[in-house]
């Protein structure tokens, strides 16, 4: 009975060994796939931001691969969810570089994620495409890490100048205590003074608040003219509802995270003439034929909303930026040199994408200009050109 | 501080205070049978939002608006009542040595699987239910400062709940024999009284208060599925305040919070609000750890 058993064990050990043996010989006969990583908070937190970018990134590497993929090369994606914690995305982004060995990183999804492992890819050697906001991603320069993001500054100055064209002087600031929150009050406060505007009141409010009138009329009491709300979470249309209830009827700006139709959804009526600066994804229908990036944003949105039924985000879109200058610099360089690759990205211009148009330089690691935001405003519970 | 922003702090604190209040009287009820605090107390409150949103979503465009709105949150609370019970049978019921540390460990594991099957029956976005009357926009303006009508909503159904239950726990049979597997379990199997049947019963009853505390205060706070926790934590804080097991002393203790919360902000950045919740939540250990309104002798009786 026993050396039955030991036969059976000894047949199938065999089998899977043959199985791996053949594998492996049918690999080398056939070009390696091409390992792109993705660090993404899918769920957690900041999942309104890492769930599109995660969906964008699977229909990308799905049609390219089904079109005979990059170089001859298929794409194989290994997607790993950060949650928004930075301890995760050093870990993840350790496991890709070290075990998966990738030839990129795609994200994280957050500045304090993206600041937590831009060390780590600069050591390694690892090109990394973060999918966050934050300024300090790329400044000052490390030469593997790139963001497709706008800056920060760009959409602060954006908002200022409009404030100027409004005449408005006199304002409150008020922004979550999370990493593109606190950026983004270091921003406004370092542009204010060149647009002359004055703020009066700056307050920083829990990202998981729940109700924000008691910070809304301290602001109030101020007199202020306009208030710039900066956060990507919930409180963005908290803020819009609270001002209305406490008779606030002045203007509300709010910072280019507003970009998710989620959120004027939630506000309902309180989001109406609610003024951001955004890239074009979310007006993609209403640009000019002749636009140079219409063809590149409705293509993008028009496959999202058929394949997944939910509205496209500008965040999918640094998800599309990020995969797509990828593919391009590998098509320039092969897929074997991340130094070819790394220098294809840092010398492209011209590159269309949803953010903008990128032209990035040893210099300049983003490659947006201040025109790729676009103020944009709420009207009938739709995203519309502000005028 | 003119009279006007001074009373616009007060209402604040009371739409804050009373949204703890609601969320921390189903911990007191599982509590005051179980001797145990259930951790999964603001996966309800979740659940019952969601549930009234996807519902409110499909009713609100075939129906009239009250109506549509009514029917969904009572589909909400029943859903939510259905699977509390659920939860207690399938992984409750069968422990034969329920230790305290035991249920408390159990009912963090369960909040963590509620959470997660709401990610995949819901997704990650941001809802909110509308507003039970009026809309967005709508305030309430009393003496120059202004607050939303959903804080009636809140505050009424608060109310409700309280007294509905104060009469439920002292006239019914079911009420009084759920009192008593609270105050001796032993005792009350000598009685006759089945302790598991009211164990369940009272994970129904915290759910359903839960479901309904989740769609009043949506339309405020909106809804995404991973808030349970911080707003267990606050009803926790609330609910020890007030001294465990004690429903009137919940919003007593809410609207202290509350308002103890919105008026830091005159000395505090807004951040650091949850700090004067920590400060007082230690200080009350510290100095009267029955909690404010609980009486030492009572307190001395319980397991917890």
């Amino acid at each position: 009975m026993k050396s039955r058993w030991t036969l059976c064990a000894c047949i199938v050990i065999l089998a899977v060994l043959t199985a791996i043996l053949l594998s492996g010989c049918a690999d080398q006969t056939r070009k390696q796939p091409i390992k792109v990583g993705a660090i993404l908070a899918v769920t957690g937190p900041a999942s309104f931001l890492g769930a599109p970018e995660e969906k964008t990134l699977t229909m990308l590497a799905e049609q390219i691969n089904n079109a005979g993929g990059v170089d001859g090369r298929k794409i194989e994606l290994i997607v790993k969810d950060s949650q928004a914690n930075p301890e995760n995305a050093i870990s993840f982004a350790k496991q890709l570089i070290e075990e998966d060995k990738v030839t990129a990183i795609i994200g994280p999804t957050t500045s304090g994620e993206s600041m937590a492992i831009k060390d780590l890819c600069q050591e390694n050697s690892t090109i990394l495409l973060s999918c966050a906001a934050a300024e300090t991603i790329v400044e000052p320069v490390a030469s593997y890490v790139f963001k497709t993001p706008q800056k920060d500054s760009y959409a602060a100055i954006k908002i200022y100048q409009t404030m100027n064209d409004l005449g408005i002087k006199k304002i409150g600031v008020v922004v979550s205590n999370a990493g593109f929150g606190l950026g983004g009050k270091a921003q406004l406060e370092k542009y204010a003074p060149e647009h002359g505007i004055e703020i009066a009141i700056t307050e920083v409010y829990d990202k998981g608040e729940k109700d924000l009138t008691a910070v809304l009329t301290k602001v109030k009491d101020k007199g202020v003219e306009a208030v710039v709300n900066w956060s990507i979470v919930p409180a963005q249309s908290i803020i819009p509802k609270n001002m209305k209830q406490l008779g606030m009827n002045i203007p509300l700006f709010q910072s280019h995270g507003f970009g998710n139709i989620e959120y004027v959804k939630a506000a309902g009526e309180a989001a109406e003439g609610i003024i951001f600066p955004c890239g074009r994804l979310l007006v993609a229908d209403v640009l000019p034929s002749d636009h140079p990036q219409k063809a590149v944003l409705t293509k993008y949105k028009n496959d999202y909303e058929s394949r997944f039924k939910e509205d496209a985000s500008t965040f999918g879109g640094h998800a599309y930026d990020s995969f797509m200058i990828l593919m391009e610099a590998i098509k320039k360089a092969g897929a074997d040199d991340v130094e070819k690759i790394r220098s294809a990205i840092e010398n492209m211009k011209g590159f269309i994408g949803t953010g903008g148009i990128f032209n990035l330089s040893p210099s300049d690691h983003n490659g947006l200009a201040l025109d790729s935001f676009e103020m944009l405003t709420v009207e009938n519970g739709k995203f519309v050109l502000y005028n | 501080m003119s009279f006007e922003i001074f009373l616009q702090y007060c209402f604040s604190g009371i739409t804050l205070g009373s949204i703890y209040a609601v969320v921390a009287i189903g911990f007191n009820i599982i509590y005051n049978t179980t001797g145990i605090i259930n951790f999964a107390q603001g996966e309800f409150v979740v659940l019952g939002a969601l549930c009234a949103i996807t519902f409110s979503r499909l009713l609100i465009p075939v129906l009239p608006f009250a109506l549509a709105m009514s029917i969904a949150v009572i589909l909400a609370v029943v859903i939510t009542t259905f699977i509390g019970g659920l939860i207690e049978i399938v992984f409750i019921k069968w422990i034969n040595n329920p230790t305290v540390l035991r249920l408390v460990i159990i009912t963090i594991g369960l909040s963590f699987l509620l959470r997660e099957t709401s990610l995949h029956v819901w997704d990650e976005k941001v809802r909110a239910l509308k507003y039970f009357t009026g809309t967005e926009v709508s305030s309430i303006s009393l003496l120059g400062a202004h607050f939303s009508p959903q804080v009636l909503w809140v505050l009424g159904v608060t109310a409700v709940i309280v007294i509905g239950l104060g009469l439920f726990f002292r006239l019914t049979l079911t009420g009084r024999a759920m009192r008593a597997c609270a105050a001796s379990s032993n005792a009350a199997r000598l009685c006759g009284i089945n302790i598991k049947m009211m164990v369940t019963i009272s994970f129904m009853i915290s759910a359903a208060i839960g479901a309904l505390a989740g769609c009043v205060t949506s339309p405020i706070t909106q809804t995404q599925y991973n808030m349970g926790s911080s707003l267990a934590i606050k009803g926790f804080v609330v609910a020890i305040l007030g001294g465990l097991g004690n429903s009137f002393a919940a919003v007593g203790a809410g609207l202290i919070l509350g308002l103890l919360e919105s008026f830091s902000i005159v000395l505090l950045p807004n951040a650091y609000r949850d700090v004067v919740a920590i400060i007082i939540l230690l200080g009350i250990l510290f100095f009267k750890p029955s909690g404010l309104f609980a009486k030492k002798e009572e307190s001395a009786l319980k397991e917890f």
